[in-house]
């Protein structure tokens, strides 16, 4: 398989990290390669934060070419244009509509969803609020957003759910699984 | 074998432990803090975080002097702090076998430069390794471990950024303890003690290992020609090669696994067969100078960016000069810099200093974030230590002139890391100004690490915590000048604050509140 590339994108405490931990290892399990970057230290407080994910036969580099991510998987609305140059009009991108205030912005800016829709027409906007009710808690968000990104990967469900098995919470395993199912059927 | 996805940095804490390594030194520092913490977890091997760098490699030398494989770990500025025994640890050579890692940051991700540390290497007559994956980086580790025993030499293994927070696929194996050398201190003087005359003699030997450590890189395996389309050669290094391999992927490329020595013969061979020759290195053109010195002629830094990090789209415009499009997005989106965490307690000291109107000398820490808006209240950041001497400078330079208008700001673990001697200069040189604490319970920006303030040693087994009113108190400080607050209790803070510049004297104070994150951290273990 040639490589897919998958850039999750947010803001510091998000909980990209986990998420593309799950990520990666599931593309593992699945018989990949797989590669994937991120930066700890001091972006992760409160700044701009991104988890490059790559699978498939062989992967050389772990950043994502510009231009070259499959998906862009947002949990922020204005990171989602800050990493547009890494796409390309076939792009797919979980759009998730929550909204963080950049520290030194007093008014968040208008049209963000618009703009994206014009350089992304595959795009699947997520409502963050409606996913918290479905699955119950404001936690399992990112294990569906996961969910709605298995929709376009090549990794079997026993991949993913062994994975979430091993890495969420204990006792927690149930309902990450009820969010993962939750999350596919958005898409 | 097993395969597991690993990080650089928990990829060279194993390495470290499959080579039968038993010690481990470091100082956190992004992006080098999690080999430590991954190697801590292994129970063969004892585990410290020094107070500093210096110490760290100090101690791992001594450790490798007596036969143990020891593994140091620092971030590219440590090695600075490390220098002085780093060069005479070349002169000494080891017993057991000693890498040292140096973490790099290119794009300055988390540090305050973008030092190329392969300079060390060539400087403190060193060879280097650098990894391009984790499996390299736990192989490399591996081989460092052999070559450091095979030449007498500790040896350096550089990461960057992209190597020790990337997770790729590596191979684990076994541990392998047999036809390690004793442990046990064998007294050689002429050898571990660098007075003059010994190390006159040591010089040479120096010498004469690189050049051997040089004719025995030609034929390292790490080392390694690439076949494939000759219009255009690449050589390259470390993460650097996959960005070469994504751009190209079907050029020759001499992979250098080992940066330092060169291998001049290989070198010259590849050119050779290569019509044209890119030489693709991130930050300084550490290979392009001495190659070019070697009379072949190579494309570089006339190319490639020296500041930053690269990428494949880097390596792609800088051969073909084509630029990837850059989306023409009509909002502007405004930049999400870090700032200091919601809840922290280090807000309050940052805003009355702001109000204050104070000049502020600051430090290295998650607190730096306080120059930024809406606090912007530091005026000065150098390195570890230096928010307290750079005040006594400012002081120096105004002389009678001198209105007490400068504070130094600076956390707990870079008091212990370098203020004390900081704080002994004023004591000692009769400087008047504040130096304020900020004691959050745990070393913040690098991801909650225990140090000598914080009662608490990496393995999690409490200890001494300093005691900062004995140590004023011993430096020279009357008791008087020595407070201690809480953060969060806004008017105590001001008071003291006002009270102590207003003294006049060299005063201390410690605010004391425990790091938000570390709190939600504690919680979550004890759950």
């Amino acid at each position: 398989m040639l490589p897919v590339n998958i850039l999750m994108v947010g803001v510091g405490g998000q909980g990209i990290i986990l998420s593309s931990n799950i990520l990666v290892l599931a593309g593992l399990k699945a018989g990949f390669d797989v590669k994937k970057s991120e930066i700890h230290g001091m972006s992760q407080r409160g700044g701009s934060v991104f988890s490059h994910v790559r699978m498939g036969d062989k992967i050389y580099s772990p950043v994502i070419p510009k231009g070259a991510a499959h998906v862009l998987l947002s949990l922020e609305e204005l990171e989602t244009l800050r990493w547009l140059e890494f796409t390309n009009p076939d792009s797919k991108v979980i759009f998730t509509r929550h909204r963080i205030n950049p520290s030194m912005v007093t008014e968040y800016p208008q049209g963000v969803e618009d703009e994206v829709r014009k350089h992304l027409p595959n795009i699947i906007p997520v409502d963050a609020a409606q996913i918290r009710e479905k699955t119950g808690n404001p936690k399992y968000l990112n294990v569906a957003l996961l969910g709605l990104l298995s929709n376009y990967l090549e990794i079997p469900d026993e991949a993913w759910q062994a994975v979430i098995n091993k890495l969420v919470p204990k006792g927690t395993f149930e309902k990450n699984m009820q969010a993962f199912e939750i999350g596919k059927l958005i898409g | 074998m097993e395969k597991m996805v690993l990080f650089g940095n928990e990829a060279i804490a194993r390495g470290a432990w499959e080579a039968g390594a038993t010690v481990g030194t470091g100082y956190p520092g992004t992006p080098s803090t999690e080999i430590l913490e991954s190697f801590v977890t292994y129970p063969e091997v004892s585990t410290e975080w020094s107070v500093n760098e210096k110490v760290a490699l100090e101690v791992g030398l001594g450790a490798a002097m007596t036969g143990a494989r020891t593994l140091v770990t620092m971030k590219h500025v440590g090695v600075n702090v490390a220098s002085d025994p780093l060069f005479t640890s070349a002169y000494t050579g080891i017993k057991g076998g000693m890498v040292i890692v140096t973490a790099d940051d290119p794009e300055l991700h988390s540090s305050q430069n973008e030092q190329d540390n392969r300079n060390y290497a060539r400087a403190a007559k060193l060879p280097m390794l650098e990894p391009g994956d984790s499996q390299e980086a736990k192989d490399f580790t591996k081989m460092a471990f052999s070559i450091s025993e095979q030449f007498d030499t500790p040896v350096f293994l550089r990461s960057t950024t992209r190597i020790s927070h990337s997770q790729t696929i590596v191979n684990v194996e076994d541990r392998v303890t047999e036809g390690l050398p004793e442990v046990k201190f064998v007294k050689n003087l002429k050898k571990f003690v660098m007075i003059p005359a010994f190390a006159r003699a040591r010089h040479h030997v120096v010498e004469e290992r690189l050049l051997k450590i040089a004719e025995y890189a030609e034929t390292l395996e790490i080392n390694r020609i690439e076949e494939g389309d000759t219009k255009r050669g690449f050589i390259t290094s470390g993460i650097v090669y996959n960005y070469v391999k994504e751009a190209f992927p079907d050029a020759a490329v001499l992979k250098l696994g080992m940066v330092h020595p060169l291998p001049e013969k290989l070198i010259r061979k590849f050119c050779e067969q290569v019509d044209e020759v890119f030489i693709v290195e991130e930050l300084d053109p550490f290979f392009e100078l001495q190659i070019k010195a070697m009379g072949i002629e190579v494309k570089g830094k006339a190319c490639f960016p020296i500041t930053g990090e690269l990428s494949p789209d880097l390596i792609t415009q800088g051969v073909t000069g084509e630029k990837p499009g850059k989306p023409d997005i009509a909002i502007e989106v405004p930049p999400r810099p870090p700032a200091l965490c919601p809840g922290c307690p280090h807000r309050t000291v940052f805003t009355l200093l702001h109000d204050m109107d104070m000049i502020v000398t600051g430090d290295i820490g998650c607190y730096t974030l306080g120059v930024l808006p809406p606090f912007s209240a530091i005026d000065t950041c150098v390195d570890m230590g230096a928010s307290i001497t750079v005040s006594q400078g400012i002081e120096m330079a105004m002389g009678k002139d001198f209105k007490n208008d400068t504070v130094a700001v600076i956390g707990d673990s870079t008091f212990a890391h370098s203020g004390i001697t900081g704080l002994l200069n004023a004591a000692y040189n009769k400087r008047t100004s504040l130096i304020i604490v900020l004691d959050n319970g745990t070393t913040a920006m690098t991801g909650m690490q225990p140090n000598p303030l914080s009662g608490e040693m990496i393995s999690g087994e409490s200890t001494v915590a300093l005691d900062y009113v004995k140590l004023g108190e011993a430096v020279g400080m009357s008791t008087n000048d020595i407070k201690m607050v809480n953060a969060f209790k806004k008017e105590e803070v001001e008071e003291a604050m006002k009270e102590m510049i207003a003294a006049q004297r060299l005063s201390l104070l410690v605010i004391k509140g425990p790091c938000i994150l570390d709190k939600k951290h504690k919680k979550k273990k004890n759950q």
